[in-house]
């Protein structure tokens, strides 16, 4: 991989009197339990080195109180780290000076935030536009811009609405389009469609996804929600206490849980809808025969081609088109249904 | 037993006599020494006051009710209100007060103006550091509390009697709503939108100026009310010492035991305070519409 395009590096957060004193206990081993009793210290994070590449969506998820708000505020510094670093291509925003860090702020990062933080006495255009007037451009420049994203965002014809009177995925698609209208790379959002009803999250993700096949952003996605990570992570880092317990692609997440706490956000999601046919295929035979999937196509998908074919087995190829492995329904049916209650008929069998 | 068990041990007549005279004369001195360049310090006011007013007294009167109804419409855009301050004028001039009534409403105009420039910069100080505040509220409370006329005799001895002292009285009077609402205002503007202002990377004067001040609108625009309130309430103190409109008759009044002159000039007073609140809160209200339920995002 190329260098990432944000690179955290032992990134500690302590809150109380006294971080300084109070990280030093932590380094040595103390818990965040007995940080908390002994001490008046919470510990927001705890050593965190985290690679996000760029042009990409990096999830970050967790229950609440993990850490996951503290984190995305250290990569445009609303919050100061107590120690290590924050590289932006390379650079500290730790150590960036003031004037720096605003300049970072108008052009190389922007934010859509969970309670939308909009401006209620500013129309939906003046909303947009918010960056821009931070930036100082001259009004034409502006005007331009935020017709071009309003359009973007599919709020024409809302230009002149006021926030307030606007539902509340209405309402983040301003969000989205104050934050994409500064043409900043890198987009950091906080639970940014958690608030949403659960059709309308839907809905925000796919307009999200959409516009990043365009775009190209570096996303960091903050959410609590496993089928949320699962659909727009690119990557996903499952945080704890503070702490990362484990990073990698969503499959990778599914297949391979680090541990209970990450099993438990497994258990319920639709696997068919993650893993990919070629992680379960077996080794090809000359003989079967069979309609050709993608390799890449996900079991879900695969386990629909098949029931309409009518078939028991189907070929898997790989992108140069040769086949690469075989699977039959009972393969995927198998690999789908497994593990939503694995272990429980595993106990039931006992 | 002892004396000052018996009796409270108070300073001795002559320490307290000397003691006062000593302040009073230090006071004195104080106010012949810079009374008149205090008094230069103020002359803007003094001409914009006097010009104000002669305007608004020159002016025939239609004029004035015409562009008076103008305003009222441009803030708030109500024809109910406009009919009732029409009338509310028209009554006033009918019952012979209408030149009264024009002082007063130059001297409240002016000192309401004085006290939002001073008001709304001290109250935004005081959001911003809980020192300041801490300094601040008691200033205030005793503002509040201490009897106007006691403020009026060092008022009175530094600038003698007239519009000034009578502005500067007001004021000291009327300013604590406008400060004390400014600072609760700004305190109470939503977090993460202040948070979403850092995030863009607005400096301190972007983000009070473009997120803090027109969130706290409407609390200013409460506290601009009660000051406007306060101050008519202080007419008719003001005319005691020396500033004309509708607090002098009724002062008159009182020595002279006039009733109906006394009642009219005062229900006048009464309709200007109403026609002040109403256009006020009707101004606060229609800036308000816009944000619907979701208030503050
Ligand atoms: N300013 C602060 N002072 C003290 N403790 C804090 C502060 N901010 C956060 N914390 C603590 O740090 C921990 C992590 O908080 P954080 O807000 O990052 O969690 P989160 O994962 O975003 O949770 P949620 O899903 O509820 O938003 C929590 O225990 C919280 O109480
Ligand atoms: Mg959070």
């Amino acid at each position: 991989m190329a260098d990432p395009k944000i690179r955290i590096e032992g990134l500690y957060k302590i809150f109380g009197p006294n971080p300084a004193a109070a990280i030093e206990l932590v380094r040595q081993g103390v818990s965040k339990q007995e940080m908390l009793d002994a001490n008046d210290h919470v510990v927001g994070l705890k050593d965190i080195n985290l690679d996000m590449a760029g042009q990409s969506i990096q999830v970050v998820m967790g229950l609440s109180g993990s850490g996951k708000s503290t984190l995305i505020r250290h990569i445009n510094r609303l919050i100061e780290p107590t120690a290590g670093r924050v590289l932006i291509d390379g650079q500290d925003v730790a150590q960036m000076s003031k004037d720096e860090l605003r300049d970072f702020r108008r052009h190389q990062a922007s934010m859509v935030f969970q309670r939308f933080a909009l401006l209620p006495h500013r129309t939906v255009a003046q909303n947009v536009a918010f960056g821009l007037n931070i930036q100082g451009l001259d009004s034409g420049e502006v005007d331009a811009r935020v017709a071009r994203w309003i359009e973007r965002i599919g709020l024409g014809g809302y230009e002149n609405h006021y926030p307030g009177h606007l539902s509340g995925g209405m309402q983040q698609r301003v969000g989205l389009g104050r934050a994409l209208a500064t043409d900043a790379d890198i987009l950091l959002m906080d639970e940014a469609f958690s608030a949403l009803d659960p059709l309308i999250r839907y809905d925000m993700q796919s307009v999200l996804l959409d516009l990043q096949a365009e775009l190209n952003k570096s996303i960091v996605f903050i959410t609590h929600d496993f089928d949320e990570a699962l659909r727009i992570g690119d990557s996903i880092a499952i945080l704890r206490d503070g702490e990362v317990v484990q990073q990698g692609d969503p499959q990778s997440i599914v297949l391979n849980p680090a541990d209970d706490y990450v099993t438990d956000f497994v258990k319920g999601i639709n696997r068919g809808k993650v893993i990919k046919v070629a992680t379960i295929m077996r080794p090809a035979t000359d003989d079967t025969e069979g309609p050709k999937v993608d390799g890449d196509m996900l079991l879900e998908d695969v386990a629909r081609l098949m029931t309409r074919e009518d078939t028991g087995w189907a070929r898997v190829v790989g992108a140069s088109g040769a086949v690469i492995g075989v699977v039959s329904t009972a393969d995927v049916m198998g690999s789908m249904v497994r593990l939503a209650n694995d272990d429980d008929t595993a106990e039931a069998a006992q | 037993m002892p004396s000052w068990l018996t009796e409270f041990p108070q300073l001795d007549r002559t320490t307290l006599v000397e003691l006062r005279r000593g302040l009073d004369q230090a006071y004195r001195g104080f106010s012949r020494e810079f009374g008149a360049e205090i008094e230069a310090f103020f002359d803007p006011l003094l001409f914009f006051l006097v010009w104000f007013e002669r305007l608004l007294i020159n002016a025939p009167w239609w004029v004035v009710i015409i562009a008076v109804c103008a305003l009222v419409w441009s803030l708030t855009r109500s024809w109910k209100l406009i009919v009732g301050v029409a009338i509310a004028f028209l009554l006033i001039g009918f019952f012979g007060m209408w030149e009264d009534t024009m002082s007063t409403l130059a001297i409240i105009t002016v000192c309401t103006l004085v006290s939002i420039v001073l008001g709304v910069p001290i109250g935004i100080l005081m959001a911003r550091s809980n020192r300041v505040q801490m300094f601040f509220m008691p200033i205030l409370d005793v503002m509040q509390t201490m009897p106007a006329f006691v403020y009026l005799i060092p008022v009175v001895m530094l600038l003698g009697i007239g519009k000034v002292p009578g502005v500067l009285a007001v004021v000291i009077y009327a300013i604590p709503p406008v400060i004390r609402l400014t600072n609760l205002g700004i305190r109470l503007v939503d977090r993460e939108v202040l948070e979403a202002a850092d995030a863009f990377g607005a400096s301190a004067w972007q983000r009070l100026v473009r997120v803090q001040v027109p969130l706290a609108m409407p609390t200013i625009m409460a506290g601009v009310n009660q000051t406007i309130m306060m101050a008519l309430a202080m007419v008719v103190i003001a005319a005691m010492i020396g500033v004309k409109g509708l607090g002098q008759p009724v002062l008159q009044s009182i020595t002279n035991q006039y009733f109906t002159q006394g009642l009219l000039n005062g229900l006048a007073i009464v309709a200007l305070a109403i026609v002040f609140d109403r256009v006020s809160q009707a101004y606060g209200k229609r800036m308000q519409q816009h944000r619907g339920s979701a208030i503050h995002g």
